[in-house]
């Protein structure tokens, strides 16, 4: 490519679409004269196609009877025999309310504590406290997931946990937290709250750093405490990122972590415990039942995907804010 | 300035104390596992410590270097996280620089293409079956690409990119002679080691704490990362201790003094790059919060 070419032709932005420019020249000239750009992106494509597209092409395979031996292509179409035989399956009600308690549960605990905290921490003038409080709260954010439900697990245990020591020193009855089902979605939700509370707030404390001084200047000119302003001005100022992170998070109601609920669960804690994603893994990995839990896990993407699109159009229709 | 009423300075006041609480409740389990690293585990077991160490010992860390598990799996998660993020940060940047130009043909099309990932997956079965007709069951391959680029850090790269590169600079690259490599080699990269820092990070923190990817297609134990190790330590153990109630005191304790110690080794690296992980953590998820 020689100096001037190349100097002219960056400048000057291929039309936008093909209709706009009805004459392909300038395009395909674009194309040609960044053909590196397309070398450097192509394993990108590649990796995406064949670990992203080629999985998704193998979902057909909950509408067959899929053997190892026919492969993908080649097992037998059977049509939705095996969605029937989840919804008919004694573990189908139970996957599905322990599902959505769990995820209404995180929701309804898991989303405010970030807010809070973040509206707490701004009303605090001194630097060095501010900073304190978040080193120690971003903490638990960086630790595994192992590592958490360990320290839960240990924390709770019937006869060697410290929480079950103060149980009993305070004349209480020792409480098997981690065998009782009853416990399983508090257990779950507290410790989501306890790792992720302080880091889910850093989106909220950038939000209200934008809120313009003199706003609060105005309102303290007219007599508003702090708490009216913290509920009438700080609040609707960043009603647009709440409204955005509400939103990503119902979506995401029947989309639950497996990671964290397959620690925790046992043997004895199952009842309320089993849920979509680690059925999914007992049956098809564990079971090697693939075409039955693809359509079980088939079944739980497409609700993901209706339920993401319809609380975007319920949050349009309400408020002009939205994803898309 | 004004001066603040009554009411106002004790809202504040609340909200320190309120604070002060929270800060301290996620402070006490970290506190608390440390400490009982170096303490006798019969005074952890029975309750006798619970907030600093008492009879201070160090046979938890002792026991450690003679684990043999926990050191192979040390080291197969120092070298699954340093060739993982390698890999992720190529990929990310091979696909965030094209995306990034303005003048790239077609990248309205490849974003969606890339998007769409994000929201629609074959989930967890296929990408199995794809692992192993790829043959890459129980090989380092299968911790560290399945899951080599987030299309989510390449938005987050992309957006650097735009916002932070003027493209006049690149212009004037590419006039005096350079191709759209060398622009992205001597121009783009070296000005976005801040980028490439919180990318490092984030990638070289997620390597280090997966344990899902070795679950699934690892079987051979001296390929097991950290993570899975841990998983035996502190979880799997702790339940089949509550199913059998036959072990006895000798034998918990026995465990027990090497699981707290464990716990700090596993997270030595993070915590003392905890400084930069703050800092960076927090600048690349603002960059991200900015499309997002």
């Amino acid at each position: 490519m020689t100096k001037k070419k190349g100097r002219v032709e960056m400048r000057r932005s291929p039309p936008a679409t093909f209709a706009a420019g009805r004459k392909p020249p300038p395009l395909l000239h674009a194309m040609r004269r960044n053909w590196d750009l397309y070398l450097l992106i192509a394993p990108v494509i590649v990796y995406v196609l064949v670990f992203e597209y080629y999985p998704m092409y193998g979902l057909q395979i909950a509408f067959k009877n899929f053997t190892a031996a026919n492969g993908i292509w080649g097992s037998p179409w059977i049509g939705f025999d095996h969605f029937q035989r989840f919804f008919n399956s004694y573990y189908f009600d139970r996957l599905i309310r322990n599902t959505l308690e769990i995820s209404l549960y995180s929701l309804l605990v898991g989303f405010p504590a970030p807010l809070l905290l973040a509206l707490m921490i701004h009303e605090m003038r001194r630097s060095w406290f501010r900073r304190t409080v978040q080193t120690i709260t971003y903490a638990p954010h960086f630790l595994s997931t192992v590592v958490v439900v360990g320290i839960v697990i240990m924390m709770l245990s019937t006869q060697k946990g410290i929480v079950n020591h103060v149980i009993e020193w305070a004349g209480g009855k020792p409480i098997g937290f981690m065998t009782d089902p009853s416990w399983f979605k508090t257990i779950y939700v507290l410790s989501g709250v306890w790792q992720s509370a302080g880091w889910g707030s850093i989106i909220y404390l950038a939000a209200l750093a934008g809120v313009d001084p003199q706003l609060h200047e105005a309102a303290i000119m007219d007599g508003a405490s702090r708490f009216q302003r913290i509920c009438r001005i700080n609040l609707p100022a960043i009603a647009p990122t709440i409204i955005v992170l509400l939103i990503l998070n119902a979506g995401q109601i029947m989309s639950i972590g497996f990671e964290k609920i397959y620690l925790m669960q046992n043997d004895l804690n199952i009842e309320s415990s089993d849920v979509i994603p680690t059925y999914v893994y007992r049956s098809g990995i564990l079971g090697a039942q693939m075409s039955f839990s693809v359509a079980v896990g088939l079944f739980n993407s497409v609700i993901n995907c209706m339920l993401l699109v319809i609380v975007n159009y319920a949050a349009r229709k309400m408020n002009e804010t939205s994803l898309w | 300035m004004y001066r603040e009423s009554i009411g106002d300075r004790i809202v504040g006041i609340v909200f320190a104390f309120l604070l002060v609480v929270i800060t301290l409740c996620v402070l006490y389990p970290l506190v608390y596992v440390v400490s009982a690293s170096v303490s006798q585990p019969e005074a952890v077991v029975t309750g006798r410590m619970w907030l600093l160490p008492s009879g201070l010992t160090w046979d938890g860390y002792a026991k450690i270097l003679h684990n043999r598990d926990i050191l192979t799996g040390y080291g197969n998660t120092v070298l699954y996280t340093v060739v993982g993020t390698a890999i992720n940060l190529a990929m990310t940047i091979l696909a965030a620089y094209p995306l990034s130009r303005k003048d790239f043909v077609g990248r309205g099309v490849i974003s969606g293409f890339l998007v769409f990932t994000m929201f629609f997956s074959g989930g967890l079965i296929p990408s199995y079956l794809l692992v192993r007709s790829l043959h890459l069951l129980n090989t380092m391959w299968a911790m560290v690409i399945p899951g080599a680029v987030s299309v989510w850090n390449v938005i987050i790269m992309r957006t650097f990119f735009q916002t932070s590169i003027p493209f006049e600079v690149q212009e004037s690259a590419v006039m005096d002679g350079c191709n759209n490599r060398q622009v992205l080699i001597r121009i783009v990269l070296p000005l976005s080691l801040p980028i490439i820092a919180v990318m490092v990070l984030f990638y070289s923190v997620g390597h280090w704490n997966s344990y899902f990817n070795a679950l699934i297609y690892l079987n051979d134990r001296a390929k097991f990362p950290l993570q899975l190790i841990l998983r035996e330590i502190l979880v799997q153990e702790d339940m089949s201790e509550m199913q059998q109630s036959t072990l006895t005191l000798d034998n918990i304790l026995e465990k027990e003094i090497i699981k707290y110690a464990a716990i700090v080794v596993a997270n030595l690296p993070i915590f003392l790059l905890y400084p930069f992980l703050q800092k960076y953590f927090v600048k690349g998820m603002l960059v991200g919060a900015i499309k997002g």
